[in-house]
């Protein structure tokens, strides 16, 4: 390879240091801004996600919050009904319902559950992906298709009053495994097991895109017409990539839910969707570094102003929005890269499609 | 027999709206290729310029003369939705032509900053605008009773599609936005300036959003994100006509309103929705580029 | 060279295309042999283009056959089949991956199982080095391996795209205007490569430059509104009064 470079300008080099800082940041922050903080690492693993789907291999979801949401709900399912402890929830008895449909008593088993919380998403992700990028439906196409995916759902979600809340959502979270949501232990291991989570998420997904599975990804991007004609059936690859990020965006929901206590289909609409896209492009796409900044940074400030200044908050998530698309298609790594690109001379700019490696 | 023909003319009259809708979004996504997610806030900004005029009319303007109103809200709307559209292009999509999912991107934040000018402006919660007097009843057609406001809305969008087949197909302005669109270098060369007709083109389209806001006012009550229950819809119908196909958004607007309306009329309202996703996939399986495409020898 | 139908590699019988009223391909035929290098020449809109999209699976015929290695059908087969089956494309503008090294990108191309396990499993075995290796050296680009490949010059990238079907072992090669855009000094580098790749496959070419089509040429084929009009060496095709009519007439021949 090139000369060879310190660990701390690579981006496990980075990371690393992120994680640490992240280990030891509770111990400085109060239980309220920890638990807030363990959200956000938790859509920082749905923003890894997003960025091998839209960074790496081209094709933008704004169906995330779907995904997420089906990761959130079936988790907030299984919690409902230990929390109700074998009764009815309260919103079903106001439905009138008078035992628990078949699908709530599935999940009613936690490895059931937990694991549906993943692959559920990916099921819906595989179909929708088999039957649109078979056909070559692909770019803002599929991207409006997605969108109108995460529309239907919503809709149905809301209106199925009885098994889901409706749109007041599930809210009556108490107990996991027996340990109470709401004390800060049980948050706290929850902080560490999502920290843990994103290390794995990180680790591995960036062992993928510097695979060759990692090549074929931005390959597509790049020039998928090309790469059939390279004997690659891309429609799989595609299908492939967009259910593991799915089943990402699934495991975010997961560790959300468990450490917010509540869900409801706002979290999961249109708009948040297309906040999940912002995160990763503030970031920078096909980084997977930057995406994790993205989510850290972007909800970090959207909590704090929304609370201070809600209305500025909205110009400024706006115009961050146009500036970043317009001026920074590499997001804030364009910074980063700027102080690589010093030290490693005319490779700094295979940063993008093909990490460094060590 | 009169529940069928009161079905179909409910799938209709959501046809015409979603069409409506669609119709400045087939100027600016299927002739530009450019994804404007502010679209439903352009419609919103004609709902409220139609809002506006109607305050006028009733702080000023003697009671006898208020249902005039509405014939003064539709320009209005059209000009004050274009105004910001030729805006939201100079700023904006200027720089994104080519880069369809980054318009998409860039302009959903447009319509963020949108939505909260009209929450600054107007408050955030919805308000009602009142329908004039000779749309609020029921006409009798054969044995139906329909909402005049539905009959006029369908009239309207009928006229609004014959008026834009006229300007792109017959006029030297709509002759010359398609050319730029179809080979921009070569009506460049030509002596076209395509800066401008870039920002007509998109500005025409923006102002069929407003028209379209001032039409739904028609139906209910408006408020700072009244587009953002459209926007997604909206594009559906153009994606499903096939894109840069005007009769393809005219015969899926109608199409997808009245499956809508049946799949309704037998499950409901979001069972309905679902089915006419599920439909949406399949037609796309057999007519991956929408219902009307021209085969081409283009690589895309 | 004379040989029986069954030992053709490719046969496409009566072949036609049709884009709304337009006949792009008119009832064409056309034979390839074993390690063939042949040129199809032909005036603008003769269809020769379309003729390669249609071996590659771009395009698909509206009648007729496609016949390769006596019996695949490969009218229907989707682009990565026929490419998996041994036949390659190179477009005329070149067409490779701009973000990735020139080597990654004859990784990408190489003759192997390309199914998603294959690929999630894959390793860069010596073997395969050498491959590439080997390959970078026959088109000249073995110092620029680890540069982006968007970073090559014009000519560069032509070759590149060359080796990257080549690393697919295709037994047909499909060349679309390989020389255009190319200097002096690049156009022989080009003739000598195809000189040098037929021996190990057979090679289509589409090609304007007349100079160019004599100096390598075995075979040509002309076509002329989407049929035949003629084939034969460059010596016949020049003599034939019907080939100087419709194309020779029109100037193009310098």
């Amino acid at each position: 390879m090139h000369e060879r470079q310190s660990f701390f300008t690579t981006k496990q080099g980075v990371f690393t240091i992120l994680i640490v800082i992240l280990a030891i940041l509770p111990l400085l922050m109060s239980d309220f801004q920890t638990n807030l903080l363990g959200r956000f690492l938790a859509f920082a693993i749905l923003a890894v996600g997003l960025d091998l789907l839209w960074g790496y291999t081209g094709v933008l979801s704004l169906g995330h919050g779907i995904f997420f949401g089906f990761g959130a709900y079936i988790t907030a399912i299984y919690i409902t009904i230990e929390s109700s402890g074998g009764g009815l929830p309260d919103f079903m008895m106001w439905s009138g319902m008078t035992e628990l449909p078949w699908l709530w008593q599935l999940l009613s088993n936690p490895v059931a559950a937990l694991s549906l919380a993943i692959l559920v998403p990916m099921f819906v992700a595989t179909l929708l992906g088999f039957f649109t990028f078979r056909n070559r439906i692909k770019g803002v196409y599929f991207t409006i298709l997605t969108q109108a995916l995460v529309l239907t759902m919503v809709t149905l979600i809301i209106s199925q009053q009885q098994y889901t809340g409706g749109s007041d959502g599930l809210t009556n979270l108490q107990t996991i495994f027996g340990f109470s949501l709401s004390s800060p232990q049980t948050q706290l291991v929850l902080y560490f097991l999502t920290l843990i989570v994103l290390t794995v998420v990180f680790f591995s997904s960036l062992r993928l895109v510097n695979s060759r599975f990692g090549k074929v990804m931005v390959a597509i991007r790049d020039g998928e017409n090309r790469l059939r004609f390279s004997g690659y059936n891309t429609a799989h690859f595609k299908t492939v990539v967009f259910t593991l990020s799915a089943g990402l965006a699934g495991l975010s929901g997961m560790l959300f839910v468990m450490q917010i206590g509540i869900v409801t289909p706002t979290m999961i609409d249109i708009i948040p969707s297309i906040e999940m896209a912002l995160w990763v492009a503030i970031g920078g796409r096909g980084t997977l570094l930057g995406p994790v900044f993205g989510a850290l940074l972007a909800n970090t400030g959207s909590t704090y102003f929304s609370e201070s200044f809600p209305e500025v908050w909205t110009y400024l998530m706006g115009l961050a929005f146009i500036i970043v698309i317009i001026y920074l298609p590499k997001g804030l790594m364009t910074i980063g890269d700027k102080l690589t690109k010093k030290r490693r001379g005319s490779h700094a700019n295979q940063s993008a499609g093909k990490p460094t490696k060590l | 027999m009169e529940a069928i023909l009161l079905q179909l003319f409910n799938g209709l009259s959501l046809g015409s709206i979603l069409l409506l809708i669609a119709l400045g979004l087939a100027i600016t996504f299927g002739l530009m290729n450019v994804i404007n997610m502010a679209h439903g806030e352009l419609i919103m900004i004609g709902a409220y310029a139609a809002y506006v005029v109607q305050l006028l009319f009733l702080t000023y303007l003697p009671e006898g003369m208020f249902s005039w109103y509405f014939i003064f809200a539709l320009p209005a709307s059209f000009l004050l939705a274009a105004f910001f559209g030729w805006l939201l292009e100079l700023s904006v999509i200027r720089h994104l032509y080519g880069r369809p999912l980054d318009s998409l991107l860039a302009t959903f934040g447009a319509g963020l900053i949108l939505q909260q000018l009209a929450r600054t402006i107007f408050g955030a919660p919805n308000v009602g605008v009142q329908s004039p007097t000779f749309l609020a009843g029921t006409i009798e057609i054969f044995t139906l009773s329909i909402p005049a406001s539905r009959l006029f809305i369908l009239l309207l969008v009928a006229a609004c599609v014959g008026f834009m087949f006229y300007y792109f197909y017959k006029t030297k302005s709509g002759m010359r936005i398609r050319a730029v669109m179809q080979n921009r270098k070569m009506a460049s060369s030509l002596g076209i300036n395509t800066r401008r007709v870039d920002s007509t083109t998109f500005a025409i389209g923006a102002g069929f959003a407003g028209v379209a806001g001032t039409v739904l006012t028609l139906i209910g009550p408006i408020g700072p994100t009244l587009g953002t229950a459209y926007i997604v819809d909206a594009f559906m119908v153009v994606v499903v006509g096939g894109v840069g196909m005007l009769i393809g958004t005219v015969a899926s607007a109608l199409g997808i309103g009245m499956f809508n309306t049946i799949f309704e009329y037998v499950t409901n309202a979001s069972m309905g929705r679902v089915l006419v996703f599920i439909l949406i996939i399949l037609v796309l399986q057999w007519r991956p580029n929408g219902l009307f495409h021209l085969r081409t020898r283009s690589l895309d | 060279m004379p040989t029986s139908q069954q030992a053709n590699l490719l046969n496409c019988e009566d072949i036609t295309v049709q884009f709304g009223d337009f006949k792009a391909l008119n009832h064409f035929s056309f034979e390839l042999e074993h390690r063939e290098l042949h040129f199809l020449i032909g005036p603008n809109g003769a269809g020769k283009t379309t003729f390669l999209d249609v071996l590659c699976g771009l395009t698909k015929v509206t009648k007729g056959n496609i016949t390769f290695e006596k019996d695949k059908s490969i009218k229907d087969m989707p682009e990565y089949e026929i490419a998996r089956n041994g036949i390659g494309r190179k477009f005329q503008a070149p067409s490779i991956f701009p973000r990735l090294s020139v080597k990654d990108n004859l990784e990408l191309s190489m003759k192997q199982k390309k199914g998603i396990w294959d690929i999630l499993r894959a390793t860069l075995k010596n073997e395969d080095k050498e491959r590439i290796d080997s390959q970078l050296e026959t088109i000249g680009l073995t110092e620029e391996a680890m540069q982006e490949a968007g970073s090559l010059s014009h000519g560069q990238k032509q070759w590149l795209e060359i080796g990257m079907v080549m690393m697919q072992e295709p037994q047909v090669l499909l060349l679309d205007e390989p020389i255009a855009g190319m200097t002096e000094e690049e156009e022989e580098k080009t003739g000598d490569l195809l000189t040098k790749l037929r021996e190990d496959c057979s090679i289509v070419v589409v090609e304007h430059d007349m100079d160019f089509v004599r100096e390598y040429s075995e075979r040509v084929t002309v076509m002329h509104e989407g049929a035949l009009l003629s084939e034969g060496t460059m010596q016949e095709i020049q003599a034939n009064d019907m080939v100087k009519e419709v194309y020779l007439g029109q100037g193009r021949v310098s």
